[in-house]
């Protein structure tokens, strides 16, 4: 076994466990924390793929920035400490219908596809450089009119959430 | 100038040939050595930044400063320290102990990841991405998550206002840095540390970049020194009006873990000022003068790099012990008015520099 499936196995374990304790459990903030592992891991997936762009990204993004925004969306409820309620019977059955059928139907996706295999050592760093010009670049490939049109979105975000916070 | 990848390249033959261990093995032992390496150096920066703090703020105040253990007082941080691992750790009763004790962690884990992507000198190395300054902000988020979760799971009022104040003054300060930072990266051209390290051998940036660099500086600075949670900025931990903030409950070695935490930011942000402004390891050369930089390349690289984050260091600690403590919402107007703006601003001014020059 190489080092690289070591570690792959590792990263996965976390993020099963993690994902399954961030759904299970009963208490809000542990179910955060849980999450954030998860986060973690998947950045730890990225970096094991040698895109340390994304890993920074996913850090910063998922955990800097929307973790900490879920805590504290969390610390502004009423019962931070309290066990949830049990869910009744009924919603626990739909629950488990969607669980499976969901799983059978990645499973099933997962099992016939046809991956494209590369091996470990042609994947390299990517340059910062052709990253930026392919984000702001006009020519093929190139996605300047997708950043654009996400950042006009971000700014009526943002403009729309001052509105609201603000005193009349 | 002395090349410190000759030690780590022997290592590595050592391994590789002379023990004739295949690469798993060799990559294996060579990331625990670094590891134990970066750790130490982490201990004991942390023994010598308390004791240097004790000593600053003494002077500051007109007293002497520990004294008492060994010749001025320097055996002072050790028996701190010994004292700190023996002490009892109190569990509370009604907290959430998964929470309490996890949350320490993440405040050490982000500042050591940050901690080693550091420049310590020529070959003395560790994380050296493409995307250095990204990952370096990207990973002293981590921080973030550690204060908020024990602040809320210590079950106490005053923990919990100094972890809403410390989340709020961490997020808002990281944009400036953060932009700061970015001033310097359109300089360079480059995120790589080691390639902005390098392209500073002509001369610093701090010097090469006019004015924007010089207000980028100052900017980090105070930026950096709010992430700290220090100084002028000490809200989260305000003793007057939360006790500690969000540590009040912890004890013994969980406490020891923020407590190092807090001091090795310090000296984080001042090295990651000193290698982004000052030029890190790189000793001072002016162009033009061959005999004068000749005579700076015999001064060691680590030498240069600790010398420059000392001077950093120090500048934040004479801010620290003179400025009195802001108010919160003093604080945050500071940024979001006045500080985030002018760090705004001055990237654009630095774009339009490095477009025109």
């Amino acid at each position: 076994m190489e080092a690289s499936q070591i570690i792959f196995f590792i990263l996965s374990a976390i993020i099963v466990v993690g994902s399954i304790m961030s759904v299970v459990s009963r208490k809000l903030l542990h179910a955060a924390t849980y999450l954030l592992f998860v986060l973690i891991a998947t950045a730890g997936l990225y970096l094991l793929l040698n895109f340390h762009f994304l890993a920074a990204v996913q850090l910063s993004v998922y955990v800097g920035g929307i973790l900490v925004l879920f805590v504290f969306a969390i610390f502004l409820t009423s019962q931070v400490g309290e066990l949830m309620p049990q869910s009744t019977l009924s919603r626990r059955i739909m629950g488990s219908v969607i669980v499976l059928s969901g799983f059978a139907f990645s499973t099933y996706v997962l099992m016939t596809h046809k991956f494209k295999t590369i091996a470990q050592s042609e994947i390299s760093e990517l340059d910062m450089q052709d990253l930026g010009t392919a984000l702001i670049g006009t020519d093929m490939y190139q996605y300047l009119l997708p950043f654009e049109a996400i950042s006009v979105l971000l700014l009526a975000c943002i403009i729309g959430g001052i509105l609201i916070a603000r005193k009349k | 100038m002395f090349d410190f990848s000759v030690v780590t390249t022997w290592i590595d033959e050592l391994l590789r040939v002379t023990l004739g261990l295949n690469n798993f093995w060799t990559l294996f032992i060579e990331f625990i050595l670094i590891g134990v390496v970066l750790l130490a150096v982490y201990a004991i920066i942390a023994l010598i930044l308390i004791y240097v703090e004790r000593k600053i703020c003494a002077f500051f105040q007109c007293r002497i400063g520990p004294n008492r253990v060994g010749k001025w007082g320097l055996i002072q941080p050790i028996a701190d320290m010994i004292k700190i691992l023996l002490k009892e750790i109190i569990t509370l009763k009604n907290n959430d102990k998964f929470l309490f004790y996890l949350a320490p962690f993440f405040v050490i884990v982000g500042s050591i990841l940050t901690f080693a992507a550091l420049p310590f000198g020529l070959g003395l190395h560790a994380v050296d991405f493409n995307v250095g300054i990204v990952y370096i902000l990207a990973v002293s988020s981590l921080g973030i998550i550690g204060i908020l979760l024990a602040g809320w799971s210590s079950n106490n009022k005053y923990t919990l206002i100094g972890a809403m104040r410390s989340g709020s003054q961490l997020v808002s300060y990281e944009l400036s840095a953060a932009l700061s930072l970015m001033t310097i990266v359109v300089m360079a051209g480059s995120m790589q540390i080691s390639t902005i390290v390098e392209e500073q051998s002509d001369m610093w940036f701090i010097f090469k970049g006019n004015i924007p660099a010089i207000v980028a500086f100052v900017i980090y600075m105070i930026a950096g020194h709010a992430e700290t949670n220090r100084g002028p900025f000490d809200l989260p931990e305000a003793e007057s009006e939360l006790t500690a903030g969000y540590h009040t409950e912890y004890s013994g070695i969980s406490f020891g873990l923020f407590y190092v935490a807090e001091y090795l930011n310090l000296f984080i942000t001042s090295a990651i000022a000193a290698t982004v402004f000052l030029g890190g390891w790189m000793p001072l050369h002016i162009p033009g003068l061959d005999g004068f930089n000749a005579v700076m390349d015999y001064i060691p690289s680590v030498i240069w790099f600790f010398g420059k984050a000392a001077f950093c260091v120090f500048l934040q600690m004479w801010v620290r012990w003179t400025f009195p403590r802001l108010r919160i919402d003093q604080l945050l107007k500071f940024e979001w008015k006045i500080l985030m703006p002018i760090a705004l601003v001055n990237l654009l001014v630095m774009a339009v520099c490095v477009v025109v020059f």
